[in-house]
């Protein structure tokens, strides 16, 4: 249940001001990739058009394809909202819903796309997304309270619970940990590390350990300049991202001799 | 890049900090100066001779500069900056105060003895002038009531409610969720601030030769009376509304988005329920501004004495305009105060819906208030 992302020549707009240019990449089924680089230099605008949440902005637009196992998502027929369903999104600030409880976010996903669930199924699922994101335990007994009761990182992973409910294929996460204290951070990164047996993740982040201790490939971003586009310099297995990358741009950024 | 030492011996620029502490003062030493200043204003006018408003002004002035010079000399000059601004935001609020207190006490004391069973179950049908000769001559109680206006006030207020909420929430929900920058948005945008600012009278015309056209000349019934107050009130609720929605976070829209939710699912699940407390206030508050109109539904709805709850037929009476009608036109002329004492009557109603409305609008903020704690 999970899927490889083709990424074919990807331009990437607000307006007319191209923030990303010309992306190319593969991102492997199973597997953790991360996207470091500059403040700027078009990470999360390029992580959003993976599940076409880049549109909603107004004016913002692509050229170019990203394939799913072989799949356009910017075909002519193709039905963002079903695009959505099938990769799940974890922003960089926790955000439940404040109208529901811990329960009914976790559903939310199933409830709003109108499909109906007994009571047996409901509580199984919320169990299980639960558990799937390590806040079954401290939950278990204030289900029925506000999702907006909770610390940032049980926010934080509630939020995580309410992306896999909806068994997506592939999870984005956007800076996940970047309103976390270490020992949440440590918790989402375990997380991940058991997501990837099920799903393919995508994870954005400014930690280069983080990025080091989690991902399997990495990707590297950056920006010749203010106004310039943002462009993906290289793309490898992280051991060699971070011991002996290709491209002299790379091996300044990980080693902190960025600018 | 060359890293240039710093000598030792250069000077430290001042740019810091300016030193300006502050140091705890007595609790009360405003009190005290506000004491002696109308003290000494008192004693001022002592021998001038006494006028109250000059005691008041003259004495406010001694005590926001005495305030000042205190707090300052006793606590640091930004203390003393802090006590002005304070008396003079507390001297505003009691100048916005006065008159509120004082249309509030006017009507309550003027109004309450008029309100009695029979007021509130009774209308005006059939009274005859003698009534009030013999309410002034023999001191009869007040005879009549103001029933079909409640009546009347209730059933058209209600139906301008039940016209405009839907018009103008789909209409804000367009603006905030779909038109956002468009051209057809923007030009929604322009003529709603026009609606906003047209005269009620107008709305009043409107209504009068819309049904004027569609039933012949002179028809005035209920519906034609809530359809100008709906004129009135569309603008009001897509304003309060369009506010309401574009406060809800983008985030969460987004969040919903992301879980493959559509977008009208979005809006109706997600966004409306996170808006609803402020929905509803703005809701409150348009009826609350409309209620008491006058002009409009002279014209639309027309005049009556009798009760009549069927709005599709025949004029009706509301509050405001049976309080303008008994002021301007006494059941007996001679005899104008009973007409008078029911006239405010009926205002002090108005202003009792006026005061449940905006209760109730509290209320409803509440229940649907987004939860927190655990
Ligand atoms: N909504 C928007 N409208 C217009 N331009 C935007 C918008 N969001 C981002 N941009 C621009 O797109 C470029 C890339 O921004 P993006 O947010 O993708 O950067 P990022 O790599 O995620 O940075 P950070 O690490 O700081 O989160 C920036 O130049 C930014 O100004
Ligand atoms: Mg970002």
């Amino acid at each position: 249940m999970s899927k490889r992302i083709e990424v074919n020549d990807l331009h990437v707009y607000y307006g007319n001001f191209l923030a990303v240019e010309g992306v190319s990449m593969t991102i492997e089924a199973k597997s953790v990739t991360a996207f470091i680089g500059p403040s700027g230099c078009g990470k999360s605008t390029f992580l959003r058009t993976l599940n076409r949440m880049h549109e909603v902005i107004p004016g913002a637009r692509v050229e170019g394809d990203v394939l799913v196992d072989g799949e356009n998502l910017y075909g002519p027929t193709v039905d963002p909202v079903n695009v959505r369903r099938q990769v799940g999104m974890v922003f960089q600030r926790p955000n439940p819903f404040p109208t529901m409880s811990i329960k009914q976010n976790v559903l939310a996903g199933v409830t709003l796309n109108s499909k109906k669930l007994s009571n047996s199924a409901a509580d199984e699922l919320t169990e299980r997304s639960l558990r799937g994101a390590n806040l079954w335990e401290e939950v278990k007994d204030r289900l029925d309270k506000p999702g907006s009761g909770l610390s940032g990182g049980q926010q934080q992973r509630l939020c995580i619970a309410r992306a896999i409910a909806i068994q997506p294929e592939i999870i984005l996460m956007d800076e996940p940990c970047s309103a976390l204290d270490p020992i949440s951070t440590l918790a989402i990164e375990d997380l991940i590390n058991e997501l990837k047996d099920q799903y393919t993740v995508v994870i954005v982040t400014h930690n280069m350990q983080q990025a080091a201790r989690v991902s399997d490939r990495t990707a590297f971003f950056n920006i010749a300049g203010t106004g310039k586009p943002g462009k993906l310099i290289e793309l490898a297995d992280t051991q060699t991202i971070f011991q002996n990358p290709t491209q002299k741009a790379t091996e300044d950024y990980v080693s902190g001799r960025f600018g | 890049m060359t890293t240039a030492l710093v000598t030792p011996e250069e000077p430290k620029l001042d740019h810091g900090i300016e030193e300006n502490p502050v140091r705890p003062a007595p609790r009360f030493a405003w009190l005290i100066v506000l004491l002696a200043s109308f003290a000494a204003s008192a004693a001022l006018f002592a021998a001038l001779g006494f006028s109250i408003v000059g005691v008041i002004i003259v004495g406010y002035v001694i005590y926001l500069i005495a305030v000042t010079v205190t707090y300052s000399a006793m606590a640091g000059r930004r203390k003393g900056t802090d006590q002005l601004m304070r008396s003079l935001i507390y001297g505003a609020f009691v100048l916005a105060l006065i008159p509120l207190v004082s249309v509030l006490w006017t009507v309550i004391s003027i109004g309450a003895p008029a309100i009695s069973a029979d007021f509130l179950t009774k209308d005006m049908y059939g009274l005859k002038g003698v009534v009030d000769k013999a309410v002034v001559e023999q001191g009869a109680p007040l005879q009549g009531g103001a029933l079909h206006a409640i009546l009347g006030t209730l059933i058209i207020t209600a139906i301008a409610t039940l016209i405009s909420v839907p018009i103008g929430l789909f209409t804000a929900i367009y603006l905030v969720e779909y038109g956002k920058t468009s051209r057809l948005a923007k030009s929604i945008r322009f003529f709603v601030d026009v609606m906003t600012g047209i005269p009620s009278i107008v709305a009043g015309l409107f209504a009068f030769s819309l049904f004027g056209i569609l039933f012949g000349i002179g028809t005035k019934n209920g519906i034609a009376g809530a359809v100008a107050l709906a004129v009135l009130m569309i603008p009001t609720v897509v304003r309060n509304s369009e506010e309401m929605l574009r406060i809800v976070p983008n985030e969460l829209r987004e969040a919903s988005l992301a879980l493959g939710v559509p977008v009208w699912k979005t809006v109706t699940k997600i966004v409306i329920p996170t808006a609803a407390s402020g929905l509803a206030s703005g809701v409150t508050l348009a009826i609350a501004r409309v209620i008491g109109e006058t002009a409009p539904l002279l014209l639309a709805v027309g005049v009556t004495m009798k009760t009549n709850v069927d709005p599709f037929n025949g004029p009706m009476n509301t509050l405001a305009v049976y309080a303008y009608n008994l002021f301007k036109f006494p059941l007996n002329p001679g005899y104008r105060d009973p007409s008078l004492e029911r006239a405010w009557g009926a205002v002090l109603l108005l202003v009792i819906f006026v005061v449940l409305l905006n209760l109730l609008a509290r209320f409803i903020a509440k229940v649907f208030a987004p939860k927190t704690g655990r």
